[in-house]
Parts: C-alpha cells; structure tokens; sequence
C-alpha cells in the first residue's frame, strides 16, 4: 500500500465562502464542458432585507418610508408566507450568508451571486427578491405599490446597472392595476429589465378587466410575463398542513395551479396571443396533471371557456417553463413524457432558484439520459436566450477554461 | 489501494469530522463513540459536499398506545450525516440513504495502526 500526503481539513473550523460550498458544482463544470455553450439561469434569487436601509430610501411616500424605518420592515410583514427553509441548521448557507466575504469593488449582492454562479457555470442570471414574493398578501394596498417601485427602482439602479450578467423580471404590485402598468411604462428599457413578473400568492383572479391595459402593454413591449409560485401557510387550504415539507410541497405547485388555470379559461392567450407567459418555480409535474385535467373538462364543459379555439393543452404547450424544483424521483419515464407534453425542447428553461434550499445544479438538465447535446443546450439556455432577446455571452471563466484547453 | 494518513488518533473528539482531499479523492472521516466511519465525500442527489455539512440525530415522531401523536425526538444512537446542499440524510453508522437504504455513500475502510487513523482510497 502507498502512503499519501492528503489535505486535511475540518469543516467545523472553516470560515463560510460560496466557492467552496459549491466546489463540485464546479467540478461539475468543468467535467461537462459547460464553456461551450452559454448556460441561463432565470430564477435565482437575492436576500433584498440585506438591503432593506438602502430601499427604504427609495419608497416616495415619507410617512410610509418612516414607517418601514421604525418597524425594520415589519411594515411589509403583514402577511403570512411562513416556513423554515433552512430546515434547522441543515442548509449551512441559510445561517452563514452574512459572514461571507464578498468582493469588495461591487455591491454585495452582486459579489456573491458571481461567486455561485461562476461555480455552476451560469453566464447569465435573472434575479428575483426573496420576502418580496408574499408581498402580495400584504393588506395595504399602498405598502404594495410603494415597496415594489423602491425595490425595483434600487434594483435597477444600484444591481442591474452595474453588471451585464444580471437581469431581472420586474415585481408588478397586481393589487393596483393602474400601478402595475406604470411599472412597466417606467421601467421597461431599463439596463437588465428582461421582463416582468406577478408573485402568484395573491387573492384577485388576474382575469380582471382592471388588469387588460397591462397585459396590453406588455404585448406590445414584447416583454414576456413572469408567474413566480410561492407558498402560503396563512392560506385556508394550507393553514391544516402541519409540516413545512406539506404546505411547501402543496404551496408552490397550487398557487401557479389556480392562476394558470384562470388565465386559460378565461381566454387571455387567445386576447392577447403575443404575450408570452413563464410559469416558475412549481416543478413540472403539476403540467402533465393541469393538462389532462383541463381538456377533460373542456371537452364537456366548452360553453363556460367558449372563447378557447384549442384545447386548453394546446395553449399551455406554447407557454414557458422554469426547471427548478424538478422532480428527479426514480421514474424517468414520466419525466420523460412530461418534457415531450410540454415541448421542452423550446418551451422549458433552466432555473436553480439558488441560494434557497431545493436548488438545482445544471447537471439535472446536462445529465439527462433521453435528451441529445442540442437540447440540453436549448435548455441550459438557448431558449431563454431566444425568449429574451439576449446576446451570446460565456463568462471569463468560462472563456478562460476554453483558452486553457486551446494552448493544451 | 492506497492509505490515506487522517489524524493522529489523539486528534479526533467524538462527533468531529475531517475531510481528507487526495487529488480527486474526498473522503470524510467521522468519529462517534470511539469509532471511526469513512464516507466518499459525494452525496447521491446532485453530487453536493455531503460530509462537510451537520450530524444531526434521526428525527423521530413520538406516539402513545393508542396511535395519538406526542411529539417529535432526537434519536442520537442513530446519527444522520446531512448534505448541505440541500438536506438528504444519511445513516452515519452504515452510509444508507436515511429514507431509501438501497441508495448509500461510498464506504471506505478505516485503519488505526501505530496511534494513526488511516484511510483506504
Ligand atoms: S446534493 Fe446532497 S442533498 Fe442534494
């Protein structure tokens, strides 16, 4: 036997950093070649209250901007999402996130997401808020419109503006129409502004007339319409789950559930045909289910949704899909015939949803037995690149691993 | 087959972990109750840094008699090495997956000789 001289170490003395956190996830990287081909990721996130002082600085109403002030945020709090992600301590960067140092020359935020996603290999993220997505159950309907123009102008000011590989979809306050479609009038064109976005744990049915001039006005824009799942443990059919795993489970899947369902029997594909829509962070099972479900009742009940030309499949296979959280349980098959119901090929889009709990490495989409190398890429991130209008882009250390492997 | 030199046997209090880095080879190396376990450092999920996150006793639900539920416990005869990643757990006695044993890490054998812990890659 050889004796070796090994590298050890003890996890327990070592300070928190992002790069070695995901170290395989390089690893994981560089064994795939992902320098080949440019990789999307269209929902990971960002911890906004690290920021909060900063956008508080920017809510327009002085009285409401006092009030964040003094109660530290509680202001937007009134609402109920709940939970414990980081599953008591099990998740280590839940608990770690605000010892790791970040590169200094930019804003915090931007530092660290470059940290993961040049470990993943991610050239490009589109980045949404995490507190923010119940944001929407909050009763005020001022606090709503107030907080998303401070955000979303913060954003785009102090983040998107200062990093190409940064984009986002734009937080719609949806509890006042004529508020959302100013957002979009002052913020579409804005460096990094690749969309928008409705939070769908939310109680108005957004087949309201009051919400049409939008949609309208996203259409003619070209800018697609983002639907982000979360979940609400305040909600009555939540409220008898238990465990974080049944309203978690249950949540994200229901509440893009209920709201696509609405958006197709109410015809708004066939009103506004150009819009296209992104369905995010629900899994992919839930489409296969909606699907089947849909047509069956369609089929007998066409006079209630008479303004549907196909059937209500036929519109959800030309809409947009996020990965994450992607159900990788031991049946492939349905996997399998889930991508082929869904078009994958053009319609589906990587997500990892990172930093939070259930994230997914690119390799869920890479190391997929039934698709070929140009769906992965399609995948990975031809079809946000397309969906968005976005330039080809492979990061410096992608660009840096091709010239290595060029001079070898 | 090659040794890989851990610690002195001094070094490792019940309860701690190192992470030995040969090249490609990752191992972590566990101490419980005098006994060392060895585990490839690569969770079955999506290849996460599995030993380099928490040991956490087996969950466990409590119920009377009659089936009425009491609470929940820590089981710490039965120790779970959790992923960080994103939570799996796995049985830091035997390396079984804790809710699907046909699913394990990689074992790796450990040698204690001459006050040394070593280990087999
Ligand atoms: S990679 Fe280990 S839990 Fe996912």
């Amino acid at each position: 036997m050889n004796i070796m001289n090994p590298i050890v170490s003890d996890p327990a003395r070592e300070t928190f950093d992002t790069r070695s956190l995901l170290a395989h996830a390089q690893q994981q990287a560089e064994d795939r070649k992902y320098e080949d081909f440019m990789i999307i990721d269209v929902d990971a996130h960002h911890y906004e209250t690290d920021s909060y002082r900063d956008i508080w600085e920017y809510i327009e109403d002085p009285v409401m901007r006092d009030q964040f002030k003094f109660t530290k945020g509680a202001t937007m709090m009134q609402r109920s999402t709940g939970g414990y992600q980081e599953m008591a301590g099990r998740i280590t960067r839940y608990a770690h996130r605000r010892t790791e140092q970040a590169p200094g020359a930019v804003h915090r935020d931007i530092g660290l997401t470059r940290k993961w996603m040049d470990s993943m290999g991610v050239d490009v993220a589109c980045i949404f808020p995490t507190p923010m997505l119940g944001l929407g159950l909050n009763p005020v309907v001022e606090v709503e419109v107030q907080y998303a123009r401070a955000y979303n102008k913060w954003l785009t000011e102090k983040i998107l503006s200062q990093d190409k590989r940064l984009v986002s979809m734009l937080y719609l306050p949806m509890n006042d129409p004529e508020a959302a479609l100013k957002m979009v009038e002052e913020f579409s064109g804005c460096r990094g502004v690749i969309g928008f976005l409705i939070t769908t744990v939310r109680y108005k049915g957004l087949y309201d007339n009051a919400y049409m001039k939008l949609y309208r006005a996203l259409e003619e824009r070209g800018l697609p319409l983002a639907f982000h799942a979360a979940t609400n443990w305040g909600d009555q059919s939540m409220h008898i789950t238990n465990r974080f795993i049944a309203t978690h489970a249950l949540g994200f899947s229901w509440f893009n559930i209920v709201h696509m369902t609405n958006w197709v029997v109410n015809g708004i594909p066939e009103r506004f045909p150009g819009l296209k829509s992104i369905w995010i962070e629900s899994g992919l099972a839930w489409i296969p289910f909606l699907m089947q479900r849909l047509d069956n009742e369609y089929m007998m009940r066409s006079s209630e949704a008479p303004t549907l030309k196909r059937l209500p499949s036929d519109y959800m296979r030309e809409m947009f899909y996020t990965t994450q959280p992607m159900e990788m349980v031991n049946n492939q098959t349905m996997l399998q015939e889930t991508f082929k119901m869904i078009n994958a090929e053009t319609q589906l889009l990587y997500s990892s949803d990172y930093p939070h709990w259930d994230m997914d490495l690119p390799s869920t989409i890479y190391d997929l037995p039934f698709l070929n190398l140009q769906q992965k890429k399609n995948i990975l991130g031809e079809n946000a690149r397309k969906l968005f209008k976005l330039d080809h882009y492979i990061s410096d250390e992608k660009q840096a691993r091709l010239a290595a492997r060029g001079k070898a | 087959m090659a040794e890989i030199f851990v610690c002195p046997d001094s070094e490792m209090k019940d309860g701690e972990v190192r992470i030995v880095r040969q090249g490609r080879t990752e191992v972590g190396v566990y101490r419980h109750k005098g006994a060392y376990f060895a585990y490839r450092n690569h969770c079955v999920h999506q290849g996460g840094p599995a030993c380099e996150g928490i040991v956490k006793g087996k969950v466990v639900d409590l119920f009377a008699e009659d089936k009425t539920f009491l609470g929940q416990t820590y089981d710490h005869d039965d120790p779970h090495i959790v992923c960080p990643w994103h939570g799996w757990e796995y049985k830091l006695l035997t390396g079984e997956c804790a809710p699907d044993p046909k699913i394990r890490l990689k074992k790796h054998e450990i040698v204690q000789r001459d006050g040394g812990v070593y280990v087999v890659v």
